[in-house]
């Protein structure tokens, strides 16, 4: 013992705190390994999947496969009536949802009470976006397809699904209004500024990046969804490009669900070409999002 | 619990038993005063009243957050309220252009009238009346647009299009707020880009191109360095000329350089009301004594 006069209580309890911090960096490593894996675990099965729809499908992709129309040959059958059918639906249900889900938020946000009512349409609405999806084929069946006599056409499958991302993109508004800072609305209150003027010249403004972010996510569950439109009578076999919103149509999913379900292995190689444009499509629209979602922040800084 | 109001009264009563003695005379003599409720109204120079607080009593649900605050505020002057936070000065300034119309739970009585008009009449538009008091905030809070759109913003809520008049109104309230010379050619840049203390400025200058007549500042330069907060005093006294300031603050020192009159706030009280130098040299109120010789608060 050489360091005789370092006090050996105090060195004691450095000794044992150091024990106690050395145990904590551990810990720290340890999170950070399964914040690593969390990330990867995911990305990898994806990229696994991406790959393998690739290797499968990239070489069937060509002018004619994209303007053809389905055939009983597989290396004649085309995806046309189901990409246009595809971003039939998605225009539709665009303009349908987001005027309705947008102006739910806000009135939720800025006008609502905080009263019984309120409350109970709040949770409901949080609860109906996790009702299943065929359940809202089933309503969409009842409601648009036969109440409104819309049948199977390209109308009641917009609204259906329409209704069935409703949820989400009041949530998504809800959240965005929530996070523009109060003092934007206190100053422009203080000047004068009625609600509906402070709403849409600071509020909607301030909150449009969120919007259209929880709006993207939204349409493209809505792009993917199958059941709903099984259910309200959307067909496999459509032999033409819609024409009218009256229109009878079918959807990608939906034409690759009819394809995978077939004997042959030259239509799974049609299905995964097929999810490759599905892919492109929502990648391409969550792009353009994205730009404009950039373009509007970039305007307001 | 006997022992912990004593406790309590020992806390805020320091001096010594004489002047304590003294005080108390002087608090009973308040009491009965303001028992009869009389409009407090400052003394000296005579300029016309602009705003009346009548037997004011604020409400948060059960939360007595106001109680019976009468006093006068004379035109053209600057008058700071003081005192520790949650005694209840924001609330009050906030009651003279209705801000706290937005809070669910806000209740109150009695009355707040501006040259003469009740502001709280049911036949009175909000709007209107915040176009006539205007209020400047805690935090600078540009609105996330240029320069130019942040001062016109309260003229084009009224639907004023013309581009002279827009551009006379930038200019104007720009030189007013001692702006102008630091932006006038980037106009058109973003005001988030300013220094802070720019910002607060560019923030009065929004608040005077609408032309009110009363000024609400709420700690105005308690986000701001010291030379930032000068410029911003400096103004004050400027716009004073023009306008009738209300300015609250937890700067001792500002209230004694800045304002004329001096409104003392404790726990929901309008404990002492007089002009800034008599608060400041000769207080009536041991609380007050003790708050702005920082024995509390």
């Amino acid at each position: 013992m050489n360091n005789t006069h370092i006090n050996p209580t105090i060195n004691d309890s450095f000794l044992k705190r150091n024990r106690i911090g050395k145990i904590n960096r551990v810990k720290d490593k340890l999170f950070q390994a399964v914040g690593i894996i969390a990330t990867f675990f995911g990305l990898v099965i994806l990229a696994y999947f991406v790959i393998d729809i690739f290797i499968d499908g990239i070489a069937r992709i060509n002018w004619s496969f994209l303007t053809s129309l389905p055939s009983r040959f597989a290396d004649k059958a085309g995806i046309l009536p189901a990409w246009t059918g595809t971003v039939w639906i998605l225009g539709m249900t665009a303009i349908i949802s987001i005027p309705l889900g947008v102006s739910a938020g806000i009135y939720f946000e800025e006008y609502a009470d905080r009263n019984r009512l309120n409350n109970l349409l709040e949770v409901n609405i949080a609860n109906l976006a996790g009702v299943p999806s065929i359940i809202y084929g089933l309503l969409g069946l009842e409601v648009f397809g036969r109440l409104f006599n819309l049948g199977g056409s390209l109308m009641a499958g917009a609204f259906t699904l329409a209704l069935l991302i409703l949820p989400i993109i009041i949530v998504a508004t809800r959240e965005a209004v929530k996070a523009v800072p109060n003092t934007l609305r206190e100053a422009s209150y203080g000047l004068g500024a009625t609600k509906w003027q402070t709403i849409s010249r600071q509020v909607l403004p301030a909150s449009s990046g969120g919007i259209l972010t929880g709006t993207i996510l939204a349409l493209s569950r809505a792009v993917g969804e199958t059941a709903p439109l099984i259910v309200i009578g959307a067909l496999a076999y459509v032999p033409f490009v819609p024409q009218s919103p009256m229109d009878e149509f079918t959807v990608l999913p939906m034409q690759i669900f009819n394809w995978t379900s077939r004997p042959q292995a030259d239509f799974l190689v049609n299905a995964a070409a097929a999810i490759i444009v599905l892919l492109v499509i929502t990648f391409l629209m969550n792009g353009i999002a994205i730009y404009f979602r950039n373009k509007w922040q970039k305007k307001l800084i | 619990m006997a022992k912990e109001t004593d406790m309590m009264t020992n806390e805020f009563v320091l001096n010594p038993p004489m002047v304590n003695l003294f005080n108390k005379q002087v608090m009973n003599n308040i009491n009965t005063i303001e028992k009869q409720n009389p409009i407090i109204i400052p003394m000296h120079e005579n300029s016309p009243i602009k705003l009346i607080s009548k037997d004011l009593n604020v409400y948060y649900g059960d939360n007595h957050v106001l109680k019976n605050v009468n006093l006068s505020i004379k035109s053209n002057t600057i008058t700071a309220f003081i005192g520790p936070s949650g005694c209840g000065k924001s609330t009050f300034l906030r009651m003279f252009n209705r801000m706290n119309d937005f809070i669910d739970i806000f209740r109150k009585e009695g009355q707040i009238t501006i040259d003469g008009i009740d502001i709280y009449d049911k036949n009175i538009g909000t709007e209107e009346l915040r176009k006539h008091v205007g209020m400047v905030f805690q935090k600078p809070n540009p609105f996330p647009k240029t320069i130019y759109e942040n001062v016109v913003y309260g003229l084009r809520i009224q639907g004023i299009k013309k581009k002279s008049i827009l551009d006379e109104a930038v200019e104007r309230s720009l030189k007013q707020s001692a702006l102008w010379d630091e932006v006038k050619n980037d106009l058109k840049k973003s005001a988030l880009a300013l220094s802070g203390g720019q910002q607060q400025r560019l923030c009065i200058a929004r608040t005077l191109a609408v032309e009110p007549t009363v000024l609400l500042m709420d700690e105005p330069t308690s986000a701001l360095d010291p030379i930032a907060s000068a410029k911003i005093e400096d103004l004050m006294a400027e716009l004073k000329k023009q306008y009738t300031i209300i300015v609250v603050t937890h700067n001792m020192q500002q209230a004694s350089r800045v304002s004329d009159y001096t409104a003392f706030f404790y726990m929901g009280d309008l404990v002492e009301y007089s002009d800034t130098k008599t608060m400041f040299t000769n207080p009536a109120n041991v609380r007050t004594q003790n708050y702005i010789t920082g024995r509390f608060g």
